[in-house]
């Protein structure tokens, strides 16, 4: 591929289930953000690991597990690079953004945090950026503050700050809104956290995909991000937390892999990352996981960002067209998303409608009601584009809303 | 777009605009919400009832998509003067023809206007929408109070 021109077409080629036909239409899938397709090579490496290099990991001493071993912490190192981390035991292997939060919630939190003391997130949370906070203030009687959002979509950062007291521990924020796409400015937030002593967890699960990601940079105390959303298997996620923090904490899940020496008496605990990584991991997943990765620093992140920002910015002028569309969420910082509603038509129509088309959005409320409640909004039609996606799918998309306008008024 | 407009029927698309008996009943003898929360379907059902326990007068309230509005709408058209018998029968008849596998024939003879919604069960995902009225019909019609949700 050149380094001038991105060739679209050569990517798609890539990803062989975008040759699929939906209802005898050629599918164009723009659901990214729930979930990225795999391109060929996440899908042979992953059966290739199986059928040449598969045993369980740091324990044989025969050559197979050596092998297994070897990809499995080759795949930390790939990690480590691929996010900017200063040091490879920063990288702990677990399923998916959601447990990295819970495994926060349930060690670092819950060994720090007490009665009275403060959580801080914003209104534009996925719930599984509420939740696990919810339930660690049941249990400590810890409060959660809630930073508030213009018409836009964007935090107030005024408001954010003014939230941020001497009792915030932790705040807890999303790089990027998986409902509206709104780019949150972690480079103000992080050092306004940090200032008032608060450590700071970033959710990089929209984000890592579509931007280049630095942790170490931003100074982030942990991050967060599932492999699927990043073109690599379902199954496997990444918690990145600085190593003096992980050091610190206690362990997560009980069992084998992450201990010293276990009696019946008393049982002590590895260091971190296998700390925090009980029983068999999905040593497939983490080495499909570092396949993507390869195969997105082959392509270049930042080349795919501005392709994406390219698609942005044609769906948002070419929606706008479109007789009673609101968009929800127009940050000025956005991420490939397109949020909307249809006067008069329910999301779940719209969503049928562009089935219909071949068309694959998500309807609903994206896992962020707090979100939808403040638009007013049941629901939002959400398509989401990814490196794969190309500006005759943004036409077949305004296509069919034209269609399912013209049905349903 | 001939399949959609296999599911949207005329009849359906018209219900939703217009929904039928779209109001509340103060002094209702029985009444039940609906949820659906996948979607955030939202309904509630206002029934009144005669000396012989059939439905004299039935409304809804709430918000959803065409098809849980429609199907709503149609209900109440159809309840009206029905026994509990008859609606429990009703249940089960429209439960086949929205759940039915795709390839088996359905009877729709004695369906009337409901046999519209024969086409929900080309989309699976579609189903818990159809039958959000009639499982918070059964609700009401049990009088336990509950709200009926779909999943």
């Amino acid at each position: 591929m050149s380094q001038t021109a991105y060739d679209v077409a050569a990517v798609r080629a890539d990803f062989p289930i975008l040759d699929s036909q939906v209802r005898g239409k050629p599918l164009v899938f723009l659901d990214t953000a729930a979930s990225a397709q795999k391109p060929q090579v996440v899908i042979d490496t992953i059966s290739e690991f199986y059928e040449a290099h598969y045993a369980n990991i740091h324990r044989g001493v025969y050559r197979l597990s050596a092998e297994a071993t070897q990809r499995y912490e080759g795949a930390r190192d790939t990690v480590q690079k691929f996010i900017g981390a200063a040091d490879r035991r920063e990288i702990v292997f677990v399923r998916n953004a959601t447990e990295a939060i819970n495994l926060v919630a349930h060690t670092w939190a819950e060994q720090n945090l007490e009665a009275g003391d403060e959580i801080l997130i914003t209104a534009l949370e996925h719930h599984a950026n509420i939740v696990p906070w919810q339930m660690l203030g049941q249990r400590k009687g810890v409060q959660l503050r809630v930073a508030p959002i213009n018409a836009q979509g964007e935090v107030i950062l005024e408001e954010f700050e003014k939230l941020i007291s001497d009792r915030t521990r932790l705040v807890a924020l999303t790089q990027v809104s998986n409902a509206l796409g709104t780019i949150l400015p972690l480079e103000q937030m992080i050092p306004m956290a940090h200032a008032r002593g608060a450590k700071v967890l970033v959710d990089g699960a929209q984000a890592i995909p579509h931007m280049p990601v630095d942790v170490t940079q931003m100074d982030a105390d942990f991050y967060v991000f599932s492999g699927h959303k990043l073109l690599g298997p379902s199954g496997i996620g990444v918690l990145y937390g600085k190593h003096a923090l992980l050091e610190s904490m206690p362990p997560f899940l009980g069992g084998g892999d992450m201990i010293e020496s276990v009696s019946f008496e008393k049982s002590t605990y590895a260091p971190p990352p296998a700390r925090f990584e009980a029983g068999t991991p999905d040593i497939a997943g983490a080495v499909g996981l570092a396949a993507a990765m390869d195969y997105l620093q082959g392509i270049g992140v930042e080349r795919v960002a501005q392709w994406e920002h390219q698609l942005l910015e044609q769906a948002t002028a070419k929606l706008a067209e479109i007789d009673g569309l609101r968009m929800i969420g127009t940050a000025s910082e956005k991420s490939a998303v397109v949020s909307f509603v249809l006067d008069g038509i329910h999301a779940h129509d719209v969503g049928t409608a562009l089935d219909q088309a071949g068309v694959a959005v998500r309807v609903g409320h994206h896992c962020a009601q707090p979100v939808m409640e403040i638009f007013g909004v049941p629901a939002t039609v959400r398509a989401s584009f990814a490196l794969y996606n190309t500006p005759d799918e943004i036409d077949r998309l305004t296509e069919a809303l034209r269609e399912t306008v013209e049905i349903f008024r | 777009m001939d399949e959609l407009r296999e599911l949207y029927q005329a009849t359906i698309l018209d219900h939703n605009k217009k929904p039928r008996n779209f109001r509340v009943i103060d002094d209702a003898d029985r009444t039940a919400e609906g949820h659906n929360p996948l979607c955030g379907d939202q309904l509630t059902l206002y029934l009144t009832m005669d000396a012989d326990g059939r439905v004299a007068d039935v409304a809804f309230q709430g918000n959803g998509c065409a098809i849980s509005t429609a199907s709503a709408s149609l209900m109440t058209e159809w309840i009206k003067g029905r026994s509990p018998s008859e609606i429990e029968g009703q249940f089960e008849s429209f439960h086949d023809l929205v759940t039915s596998p795709v390839d088996q024939p359905v009877d729709i003879a004695d369906m009337g206007k409901l046999a519209v919604f024969s086409g929900v069960r080309e989309y699976p995902m579609r189903v818990k929408c159809a039958t959000l009225a009639w499982h918070t019909l059964r609700e009401a019609m049990a009088n336990t109070g509950g709200t009926a949700q779909t999943e």
